[in-house]
C-alpha cells in the first residue's frame, strides 16, 4: 500500500511581493497625489505617439513624466523627451512585462511630489503585463483601429483588468473598414461597462475627450487626499 | 513568455512556506483561475526550469483549473463560464462583470515529506 502524502494547507498568493510592493507604491503615489496610468497595448498599436502627445499637450499646465518599457534600445524615451517632460527607459532585457519593482528601481531620485500625472508605457505585449499591478490609478489597453475588430476577443485577460480601452489610430478607420460597433460588442462582453475612447495622437481626433478624462481623474484623485 | 516569471514566483514563495513551517516539499498546489493569463502547459515547463538548482528541483506542480464564474443578478446565482471571451449568462443572456472565481494564481497545499 503507498502511504497517502501529507498535505499541509497553504494559502499564498504567488504574485504577493508584486502586489506588496504595488500597494505600497499606490501609497506613495496618493500622498504625492500623482495620477499614475499603466498604458498597454501590443506593439506597434500607437502607444508611443499617443503619449508623446498627450505629454505634449498637458506639460503647459501639469507636471508630466513617464517611465517606459522596453525589451531593448531607448528609441521611445528619446522621442518621448522631445515633448520636454522628464522620461526614463526601462529596458527589461527578455522580461516581457513590467514589474512593481521595476518601477520602484526607476522612480530613484524623482520627486514624487513634483509629478501631476506619471504615465507607465509597459512592454508591447497583450498578455504578460495583466498579471503584474503596478499600483497604477488607471490601466489603459490600447487598441489601434488597424489590429481588427477581433483583437479584444484574442486578449481576454487583459481587458478583464482594464478601466479604459483606446482606441488608436481612429483617422485609419475607414480605410481599414473598422467596425466600431463589432468593436464596441467585443470590449463590453469581456469588460461590461468598460469607457471606451477613441483617439488619433496623429491627428489630434479625440485627444481633447482623452485630455479631459485625465484631468478629471487627477482632480478627483486630489480631491480624495 | 511571462510563465516562467510567474514560475520563478511559484518556487519562490513555496520554499519560503515550507522553510517557515521546517518541511521538504514533494509537490507544489496550484489553483489557476480561466482569467490568470497562464498557459497551463508552458507553466509547467516553467516550473521544471525554475526549481532546478533550488530545494524544489523534482518537486511537482500539481495544478487545478478554476474556471470563470460571474454572479447573475437576473438569475440571483452563480454561474460557470465554458470560456472567458464572454462574460453573458448562459442562462439568461445578461452581462454581468461581477466576477466570483477565475482570477486565482495561488499555492493551496504542500505535500511534504514526513
Amino acid at each position: 500500500m503507498t502511504k497517502t502524502p501529507r498535505i499541509l494547507e497553504v494559502r499564498a498568493n504567488v504574485l504577493k511581493d508584486n502586489d506588496l510592493l504595488a500597494r505600497s507604491l499606490r501609497e506613495r503615489f496618493a500622498q504625492s497625489r500623482t495620477l499614475v496610468l499603466n498604458l498597454v497595448s501590443s506593439p506597434g498599436s500607437g502607444k508611443t505617439t499617443l503619449l508623446r502627445q498627450t505629454l505634449l499637450e498637458l506639460s503647459p499646465r501639469y507636471r508630466v513624466a513617464a517611465l517606459v518599457g522596453d525589451l531593448a534600445t531607448d528609441n521611445d524615451a528619446r522621442r518621448l523627451a522631445e515633448s520636454g517632460a522628464p522620461v526614463r527607459q526601462i529596458e527589461t532585457k527578455t522580461l516581457c512585462h513590467l514589474e512593481a519593482r521595476m518601477i520602484e528601481e526607476h522612480l530613484e531620485g524623482w520627486d514624487l511630489r513634483q509629478i501631476d500625472l506619471l504615465f507607465i508605457e509597459n512592454v508591447g505585449n497583450l498578455v504578460c503585463p495583466s498579471s503584474w499591478d503596478l499600483g497604477e490609478d488607471l490601466r489603459v489597453a490600447l487598441f489601434s483601429t488597424t489590429e481588427g475588430e477581433d483583437k479584444p476577443l484574442k486578449y481576454p485577460t487583459l481587458i478583464n483588468t482594464a478601466d479604459i480601452a483606446l482606441i488608436t489610430k481612429i483617422d485609419l478607420a475607414e480605410a481599414v473598414e473598422f467596425d466600431h460597433e463589432a468593436m464596441y460588442r467585443n470590449l463590453r462582453e469581456i469588460r461590461p461597462g468598460i469607457e471606451i475612447l477613441e483617439v488619433s495622437g496623429k491627428r489630434g481626433t479625440g485627444m481633447a475627450a482623452w485630455l479631459e478624462r485625465l484631468e478629471g481623474a487627477l482632480k478627483a484623485k486630489r480631491s480624495q487626499h | 513568455m511571462h510563465e516562467l516569471s510567474i514560475a520563478t514566483h511559484i518556487v519562490a514563495v513555496a520554499q519560503e512556506e515550507a522553510t517557515a513551517r521546517g518541511v521538504e516539499v514533494e509537490a507544489v498546489h496550484l489553483r489557476l483561475g480561466a482569467l490568470s493569463g497562464v498557459v497551463v502547459d508552458s507553466l509547467l515547463f516553467g516550473f521544471e526550469i525554475a526549481s532546478q538548482g533550488t530545494p524544489l528541483e523534482g518537486t511537482r506542480l500539481l495544478i487545478e483549473e478554476v474556471p470563470l464564474t460571474i454572479y447573475c443578478p437576473t438569475c440571483e446565482a452563480e454561474v460557470e463560464l465554458a470560456g472567458i471571451q464572454s462574460l453573458r449568462c448562459p442562462r439568461c443572456g445578461e452581462l454581468s462583470g461581477e466576477i466570483r472565481r477565475g482570477k486565482e494564481l495561488e499555492i493551496v497545499a504542500l505535500e511534504v515529506k514526513d
